[in-house]
């Protein structure tokens, strides 16, 4: 409750909050607002927005409808921002734990792929990952968490440190607990909350770099994302710009939100620094 | 001395990473459909099963792979990065064309977002929770959350398009053929939207950095006794506050270093520019694993050479760092 409170008691939190709820409303109300499907052609190619009130943002220029593309762009980019940050934060606890946990060679041997995956540019390992496994939204999803965890495990391996000596995990050692069911029971309960606030900036480059590969035709071209979008308008910039414009400000509207709630859900966890 | 000696050791430490990166990479590409063959025999037009078998032996593709990967590495030491038959040239060479745009724009954008992140970070860390602050730090967010493409593409509409001011993508105007000044001052035109494209996206990230160590910074009590002596703040913060508040900055050129790389594929490939980021990107689309094995290796030495000069800066930054260890 207190936490609730304090994460109300900022402007720029509940603002985050409010764009998300928005961005979340469209994903939930894409089916009903636009039932069909919205790759399928719709109408007259490059209508400019507010011309017709049957495309509401226009269309663009294969005459597919804008406003059905946004509505299910944003399923897109939450489903692809959500998983892909599971998968990042999962790779990156794990590894971060045993490095923790166990130091000595196992930690040096972990430590060394990490600064392996942080040495070599995460877009550049991207593009190598779709050229190898192809471009479906499954493999883009993964791959985009395979590239973005080293951070979340240099984050966890630190709470780790800090915590493997402290009293309540030798008690736990006494009691005879296994080092499995210290590590996942006992410690990481306790490593979380750090992990789980930069999850947040995880989901907000996820859905960049999805954006980016999109953009670059090397996602998956059967799915109205809103980068695959832009790069379809990019041949019409010139006079059509609308077309390119209108799904890069979605994509701003919902990386401002998930970086606005992981910072307002930071102050709300550490009081202490509010006003930074 | 010593710093050197320091970073140099840390330089040591990172060749293991180097070839951990290399071997990943070589073993991932095996999985990659389509080998240089199949793709020079695209390239040809097509041909027979004897040709074929035959190019496999020139270029050693038909060793087992342990073989091949050890072939590899060998060449490597000696700087052979392989033939490129897209290209038709050797790996090195394609690579060395290309490297000279991206290091432009990567100085020009990490030069532009660390200088503006820094003044933007220090004003709002100096006005803090007042308007100058919240414009700062909403512009910091606005900028964050923008997709470098995009902004590229918005500002190649407004500059290129509507108000004619600089030229929408190339590296420089080849059709007119200037030499010298001229010339320089072309590629700087054709720089400008580049760099603002990668560089604000950065310049978000540094200047909040730069305005939470800054804040931290202000309340040590090093900060208390220089007021107390009755300095003006302006001496406090270039004098004391300023150069304790540039640690993080520095380590975070180290720590971007290979984001940034990253970027400049996007951004290259929004303006057309010939850069190592979009041969990248077309090696992909063309299958040329050779080339993309030998940016691979290039841009994890880029890498590895930002962090060499973030340590030796570090140690000038921070005299503790040679005394203590």
């Amino acid at each position: 409750m207190s936490l609730l409170k304090l994460y109300f008691r900022s402007p720029s939190a509940i603002i985050g909050l409010l764009l998300l709820l928005l961005v979340l409303a469209m994903a939930a109300t894409a089916d009903w607002f636009y039932p069909r499907d919205p790759l399928a052609l719709a109408g007259r190619p490059l209508l400019w927005p507010f011309t017709n009130p049957r495309f509401l943002l226009g269309t663009d220029n294969s005459g597919r409808d804008i406003a059905a593309q946004i509505f299910h762009g944003a399923r897109i980019s939450l489903l692809i921002g959500v998983v892909a940050t599971v998968i990042s934060i999962m790779i990156g606890i794990t590894i971060g734990a045993f490095a923790g946990y166990y130091g000595g060679w196992v930690d040096t041997a972990l430590m060394r792929v990490t600064e392996a995956f942080q040495t070599l540019p995460n877009f550049i390992l991207l593009l190598v990952l779709v050229a190898v496994f192809g471009s479906t939204i499954t493999t883009v999803t993964v791959a985009i968490g395979i590239v973005s965890w080293p951070a979340s495990a240099r984050l966890t391996r630190a709470e780790f440190l800090s915590l493997r000596s402290r009293e309540f995990v030798q008690a736990g050692r006494t009691l005879g607990l296994k080092d499995a069911k210290l590590i996942f029971g006992e410690i990481l309960p306790n490593a979380l909350p750090p992990v789980i606030v930069y999850a947040s900036v995880v989901m907000a480059v996820a859905i960049l770099l999805e954006s980016a590969l999109a953009f670059l035709k090397l996602s998956d071209p059967n799915v109205a994302s809103w980068g695959n979008l832009i790069g379809a308008g990019r041949d019409v910039l010139r006079v059509q710009w609308y077309v390119s414009a209108i799904p890069g400000v979605a994509i701003l509207i919902t990386v401002l939100a998930v970086s606005l709630v992981g910072q307002g859900l930071n102050d709300a966890l550490n009081p202490r620094l509010k006003g930074r | 001395m010593r710093v050197l000696a320091l970073a140099g050791r840390r330089l040591a430490a990172s060749i293991p990473t180097l070839f951990l990166i290399l071997i990943g990479v070589f073993l991932l590409l095996q999985f990659a459909p389509g080998d240089t063959v199949d793709a020079m025999m695209a390239q040809m037009g097509g041909g027979d099963a004897t040709t074929a078998r035959q190019l496999r032996e020139f270029y050693g593709l038909d060793l087992s792979l342990g073989a091949q990967l050890a072939n590899y590495l060998w060449r490597l030491v000696r700087l052979d990065l392989g033939f490129s038959a897209i290209y038709g040239k050797p790996v090195a060479t394609v690579i060395a064309e290309r490297l000279p745009a991206t290091l432009l724009l990567m100085t020009a954008a990490l030069s532009l977002a660390f200088f503006f992140g820094l003044i933007l970070g220090v004003v709002a860390a100096r006005g803090v929770n007042k308007w100058q602050d919240t414009l700062i730090s909403t512009l910091g967010l606005v900028f964050y959350a923008m997709p470098t493409f995009w902004f590229g593409l918005m500002a190649i509409i407004v500059f290129a398009i509507y108000l004619q001011w600089l030229p929408a993508g190339g590296f420089e105007d080849i059709t007119v053929g200037l030499t010298g000044l001229a010339r320089t001052l072309d590629i700087i035109r054709h720089l400008v939207l580049p760099t603002l494209t990668l560089g604000l996206f950065y310049m978000a990230i540094y200047l909040r950095i730069m305005r939470g160590s800054m804040l931290e910074v202000l309340n040590l009590d090093f900060v208390r006794t220089a007021r107390a002596k009755g300095m003006d703040e302006t001496r406090v913060v270039v004098r004391h506050v300023l150069r304790n508040a540039l640690l993080p900055m520095v380590t975070l050129i180290g720590l971007q270093a290979g984001t940034m790389l990253g970027g400049s594929v996007v951004v290259e490939s929004v303006f057309s520019l010939p850069g190592l980021g979009r041969l990248a990107y077309e090696s992909v689309i063309q299958r040329d694993l050779n080339t993309l094995l030998g940016i691979v290796f290039v841009s994890a030495l880029l890498v590895i050479a930002v962090n060499f000069i973030v340590d030796l800066l570090y140690a000038r930054l921070d005299p503790r760092i040679t005394a203590g260890r």
